[in-house]
């Protein structure tokens, strides 16, 4: 099962080094991960997608807490989330097909970036399945590079109003995650 | 005031009095400071040595073991030491040297990322960029090594860094943590579980060094027999009738049957180490098993637990201690008590009857400490240790060479050097012929600070274990294990550091060595030539389970071989 989280992680020298060469050193499959500044000064965030029964879910996420740098990780199994990913695409274009593609992007609601006589590049955001659909639609008209930001996360603040969307305890999606370990912060 | 001098009050305020260290150049700073400093050096002949004796200080105490190094080379035979104390969870304290902030990435001379290299064997690590920095990074850093589940921390500071003045305040010791409570409703389940087994078991690890008295009462309470792992012997005594033994691969008779048959087994402050699981899917097939740890990514990593327990050893105990009663297991106990009586066979002469010897002139006061193989195995297996603190080894690395410099640091930490507060503690250590050869050149450092270490060295003439797996599993095809042709004569390589020697190769000579051995006024070394090709058993051949354990040598019961005529 796929197993998306949120990592807090101290904004100190090589915090990323630490946390993925426990990643390699453990043997967890990572399928993508990405990492950012926070609205909190000297707190990063990490999205990564792990493909692990729960078990390892759950020690992927408690090896994880033991670095010194790593504040909290949340597993989003356990709740409803929103997650988006970005891309962007390059493709051939020409006469020919100009129309059409633009046509396909404008279903996908894909961003016309950069307009070239011979290449269009394309901004694309939203969940897996349309970053991967919209890949699909522009490879026959010749792809000639794509770069995907890797998912990020958020939970969501709705789990609140609809209480059969959170599988177990109450949520608390209206707090900052960090609320309950400002402390150790 | 200079970030060195800043490093050295640093770590008086925490109380530090010892440094196991070897200068260089990186870190002269730090020695030059030293030289007014009232915390002691220990100046050993190489920085592993300095970090197993920082092992062997924060085992035998409890508290903070502390070891420096150099920048490059200095660092990086600190390595194995720190992996090995990441795996014995100690609290160990390593400062380096590094090469100036100017030229830090520049492959500068002695350079070598130790931050780097140290990053998966510690629990954490610190680069300290600026003087202002040092004494709270320290301060950070000792914090990190005693709570919780203890561990490794090292410390780099960059030699321009080490110079630099600073006028930042000494940090004083962080208040310690409160103990980590256990959550009352699963205590209340693990009650319930316990109240309804027929055949319990609790298994004690090294987590739990700082829980015996609650380990006892919990199992006086409870009439429950106890295991203890390699790492938490000394936990529960001995010369208790409940006890069993140590479990796993060189484990009792009594222990291994009793996991592979109990219905409840409560884990405590162990990890589910292979060589004490054997095959977990094997593993206490028919228990539902209680695993009470501080270090919660414990849970459920080797083995499922039924109800994970996240406390401290003790507080948990105590808990569990208040709401559970007697429970009558006689039948159990009809069991138990005959695989207690099944003891393997051994020769009457050999590395066995040589450390049953020793350890029957010690008490359950003196410190033991063991290097790795079958000495290891079979100190584990017949000394009786009564209290926790009491023995130290290379539990989870099996690193060679840790018993010598392990022995001396714990030594150091009882005071037994300069006529301290030892109170006739003795401390002995174990060691082969080959694990000794590893380390061997701290017998200088016990000469130079007289520090008296009773060493002894079990000469079976090769690298035993390997030899007794090859023997087992490679048809007897014994590849680079012979040391016989080329080891030392002991005594003599014991005379050269100016440390009195002895040796014996038969028990009525042992015994009158052992005597003469142990009332030197310092250190002294001992070696025993015992037969060559002696096996460890009880035995669970790696990859089977705890009931496919093999009681006795089969070449043994066959052939009588090693039976002296």
């Amino acid at each position: 099962m796929k197993h998306i989280f949120s990592a807090f992680l101290r904004d100190e020298p090589r915090v990323l080094t630490r946390v993925t060469s426990l990643f390699a050193r453990r043997g967890y499959n990572i399928d993508s991960l990405s990492v950012g500044a926070t609205e909190q000064r000297g707190i990063s965030r990490m999205t990564f997608i792990a493909e692990a029964p729960d078990y390892m879910a759950d020690q992927i996420q408690r090896q994880l807490e033991k670095l010194e740098d790593v504040l909290k990780v949340v597993n989003h199994a356990h709740e409803k989330f929103v997650d988006r990913e970005l891309v962007l695409l390059k493709v051939h274009v020409n006469p020919q097909t100009r129309l059409e593609i633009r046509m396909i992007a404008e279903d996908f609601r894909a961003r016309n970036v950069d307009v070239g006589s011979k290449s269009y590049v394309f901004e694309v955001t939203g969940d897996e399945g349309k970053i991967t659909a919209f890949i699909e639609q522009m490879r026959p008209f010749g792809i000639i590079e794509t770069m995907r930001t890797g998912r990020v996360a958020l939970s969501r603040g709705s789990n609140v109003d609809i209480s059969s969307q959170v599988y177990e305890g109450s949520s608390n999606a209206l707090e900052h995650p960090l609320a309950d370990i400002s402390a150790k912060a | 005031m200079t970030g060195s001098e800043a490093l050295l009050k640093t770590l008086e305020a925490h109380g530090v009095k010892h440094i196991f260290g070897h200068p260089g150049g990186a870190i002269m700073p730090v020695y030059d400071a030293l030289y007014d400093s009232p915390i002691q050096h220990i100046l050993v002949r190489h920085e592993q040595g300095g970090g197993h004796a920082a092992e062997g200080y924060a085992r035998a105490t409890g508290g903070l073991g502390v070891c420096m190094a150099t920048s490059g080379p200095g660092a990086t035979n600190l390595v194995t030491a720190l992996a090995d104390a990441m795996l014995d969870s100690l609290p160990i304290l390593a400062i380096t040297g590094n090469v100036p902030s100017p030229l830090l990435g520049t492959d500068a001379f002695q350079e070598a990322d130790i931050t780097g290299i140290t990053m998966p064997i510690t629990k954490h690590n610190f680069l300290v960029r600026n003087a202002d920095d040092i004494s709270k990074t320290v301060a950070k850093a000792i914090q990190i090594a005693l709570e919780g589940r203890p561990g490794p921390v090292l410390v780099d500071i960059p030699k321009d860094v080490q110079q630099a003045q600073t006028n930042a305040p000494i940090t004083q010791p962080h208040a310690k943590a409160p103990r980590l409570e256990p959550n009352p409703e699963t205590i209340a389940k693990a009650v319930a579980l316990i109240q309804s087994a027929k055949q319990p078991v609790l298994v004690v690890g090294g987590g739990a060094c700082d829980a015996a008295p609650q380990i006892l009462e919990f199992a006086k309470k409870t009439g429950m027999p106890v295991i203890t792992t390699l790492m938490g012997l000394g936990n529960y005594p001995a010369s208790d009738k409940q006890w069993l033994g140590m479990p796993g691969m060189h484990g009792s008779v009594a222990s291994n049957r009793a996991i592979s048959q109990c219905d409840v087994l409560i884990g405590v402050g162990m990890r589910f180490d292979d060589r004490v699981t054997g095959k977990t899917s094997r593993f206490a097939k028919n228990a539902q098993i209680i695993h009470i740890d501080i270090d919660t990514a414990e849970h459920n990593k080797l083995i499922p637990a039924f109800i994970p327990i996240h406390s401290d050893s003790a507080a948990a105990l105590e808990a569990l201690t208040k709401q559970v009663s007697y429970l009558d297991t006689p039948e159990w106990w009809l069991k138990l008590e005959d695989w207690q009586a099944r003891q393997p066979k051994r020769p009457s002469w050999g590395a066995a009857e040589a450390i049953k010897m020793i350890s029957s002139k010690l008490n359950g006061n003196d410190i033991v400490v063991a290097d790795v193989g079958q000495h290891q195995m079979l100190t584990a297996q017949l000394h009786p240790f009564e209290q926790p603190r009491k023995w130290s080894n290379s539990g989870g690395a099996g690193t060679m060479g840790f018993c010598l410099p392990a022995a001396m640091g714990a030594a150091v930490a009882i005071g037994a050097h300069d006529g301290g507060d030892a109170k006739g503690v003795r401390v002995v250590g174990i060691a082969g012929d080959g694990s000794s050869q590893m380390t061997i050149q701290e017998l200088a450092t016990l000469r130079k600070y007289d520090i008296p270490v009773k060493f002894a060295i079990i000469n079976n003439g090769y690298l035993g274990m390997v030899r007794q797996w090859q023997e087992m599993f490679h048809s007897r095809r014994y590849s680079e294990v012979y040391l016989e042709d080329s080891n030392p004569d002991f005594p003599i390589l014991a005379s050269a550091y100016r440390i009195p020697g002895f040796a014996a190769d038969n028990q009525a000579d042992l015994e009158k060595a052992i005597e003469m051995w142990l009332s030197v006024d310092g250190p002294a070394v001992l070696e025993v030539r015992v037969p060559q090709e002696a096996n460890v058993f009880p035995m669970v051949p790696a990859g089977k389970g705890l009931d496919e354990m093999l009681d006795d040598d089969p070449k043994f019961l066959e052939t009588k071989a090693l039976v002296p005529a």
